[in-house]
């Protein structure tokens, strides 16, 4: 049952516009070095955060199209009749979702660090912390979508709502990727404690829309 | 269900409602819009939680106004989805029994209003639920498709499947046991 919910996502993802957080991501960085100058050694100190940046900013992108479209359809509603329990609709977007955003992104950080002129070791640090910080960067959008499905401004709000509980993420993973070294381990946690709580509080959400 | 009562919008809609429906059964919910036919509903698809009373409910089937199905998707597949997760087998021949089979292929997306309509009764009718709740069934259609979904409630019915209707137009489909509901 949630491998079908799981790739009913990952197919509306990919039929929708998987590609779009990932030329965002792409242009942030893009932008990144026309904003602090050429100075080489300035954008290898500032590379890893600065994707991390377009990786946050990439992750508010596809919040509208997670769970509105659903409601507005009722399909949530038909999955409710079927005894479907909400965590598990919120665990199959979550899952659906990391599955068309992250490993893109991974991807797109190389051209990414390219043009920070991110050398190999940092390269690599940034991947990893990008691996670990992508999954709850995902559950987060899911949960945040689901609290503003139906309301009026929800991208906007999606976005006030999403930044703030994304900066523990942001710091650990940034300094992990500047080769921080007790980061990494607070990423881990930090991201470990998103993805295992956003399952419940978007559950809570999607239950609440129905009324 | 037994003694049920609904608050929406700050009024109360009904109380002390008690139905049930028996194996084979229809049951037709009737009354001018506004008075919570449609609530009523959700309230027996456990959607809504009444104000009050208990509702109990076997495996059912629910068709409101929202028609649920991937818009991208050809409708075969689209009702494919629904029937997986039923665990049912019953597409093509929901398909049939609506007129949408030359339909099958084709991208929900592209349906015209009143066979959208009846491919949410597909959806209804593939998933092999004994009840069906059905809000408005008949709004829409033309003659032809009012047919279909008059033989589509006989053939549950015979079958041991129960209907609960909501709608404001006669229903077909055999003898009905009315409910009223007025202010």
């Amino acid at each position: 049952m949630i491998g079908l919910l799981v790739a009913r996502e990952v197919r509306r993802a990919l039929g929708a516009s998987a590609w779009l957080p990932v030329a965002f991501f792409l242009l942030v960085a893009t932008v990144v070095p026309f904003a602090v100058g050429p100075d080489a050694r300035l954008l290898a100190r500032i590379g890893g955060g600065a994707l991390w940046i377009a990786a946050l900013t990439a992750a508010l992108m596809p919040i509208e199209r997670l769970v509105e479209p659903d409601r507005a359809d009722g399909v949530l509603d038909q999955l409710a009749v079927r005894r479907i329990p909400e965590e598990v609709v919120a665990l199959a977007k979550i899952v659906g979702h990391w599955l068309t955003f992250g490993p893109l992104l991974l991807l797109a950080a190389l051209p990414g660090a390219a043009l920070l002129g991110l050398d190999g070791p940092l390269l690599g640090r940034t991947l990893l912390t990008l691996t670990i910080g992508t999954p709850a960067l995902a559950a987060l959008a899911v949960a945040v979508a689901s609290l503003t499905a139906g309301l009026r401004g929800a991208s906007a709000l999606g976005g006030l709502l999403l930044l703030p509980l994304a900066v523990p993420l942001l710091i650990f993973g940034a300094s992990a990727a500047g080769g921080e070294g007790g980061a990494l381990k607070l990423e881990a946690a930090t991201a470990l404690f998103l993805l295992a709580g956003a399952p419940f509080a978007a559950g809570a959400a999607l239950r609440a829309l129905r009324t | 269900m037994v003694d049920v009562a609904c608050w929406r919008g700050g009024r109360l809609l009904f109380e002390g409602l008690s139905l049930r429906v028996a194996p084979g059964e229809g049951l037709w919910v009737r009354g001018p819009n506004g008075m919570g036919k449609s609530s009523l509903l959700r309230i027996a698809a456990g959607l809504l939680q009444p104000l009050g009373g208990t509702v109990s409910c076997s495996a059912c089937a629910l068709a409101d106004e929202a028609l649920a199905l991937d818009r991208e998707l050809p409708l075969r597949r689209a009702l494919g989805l629904w029937a997986a997760l039923d665990g049912s087998r019953h597409v093509p021949a929901a398909l049939g029994a609506l007129g949408l089979a030359a339909l099958a292929e084709v991208p929900v997306r592209l349906l015209s209003t009143g066979q959208a309509r009846r491919a949410r009764l597909a959806r209804v009718l593939a998933s092999g639920s004994p009840l069906w709740l059905l809000d408005e069934p008949l709004n829409g259609l033309d003659e032809a498709s009012v047919a279909a979904v008059a033989a589509m409630i006989s053939a549950h019915r015979a079958a041991g499947g129960g209907v609960l209707v909501a709608s404001h137009l006669e229903v077909p489909g055999g003898a009905w046991r009315t409910l009223e509901l007025a202010a």
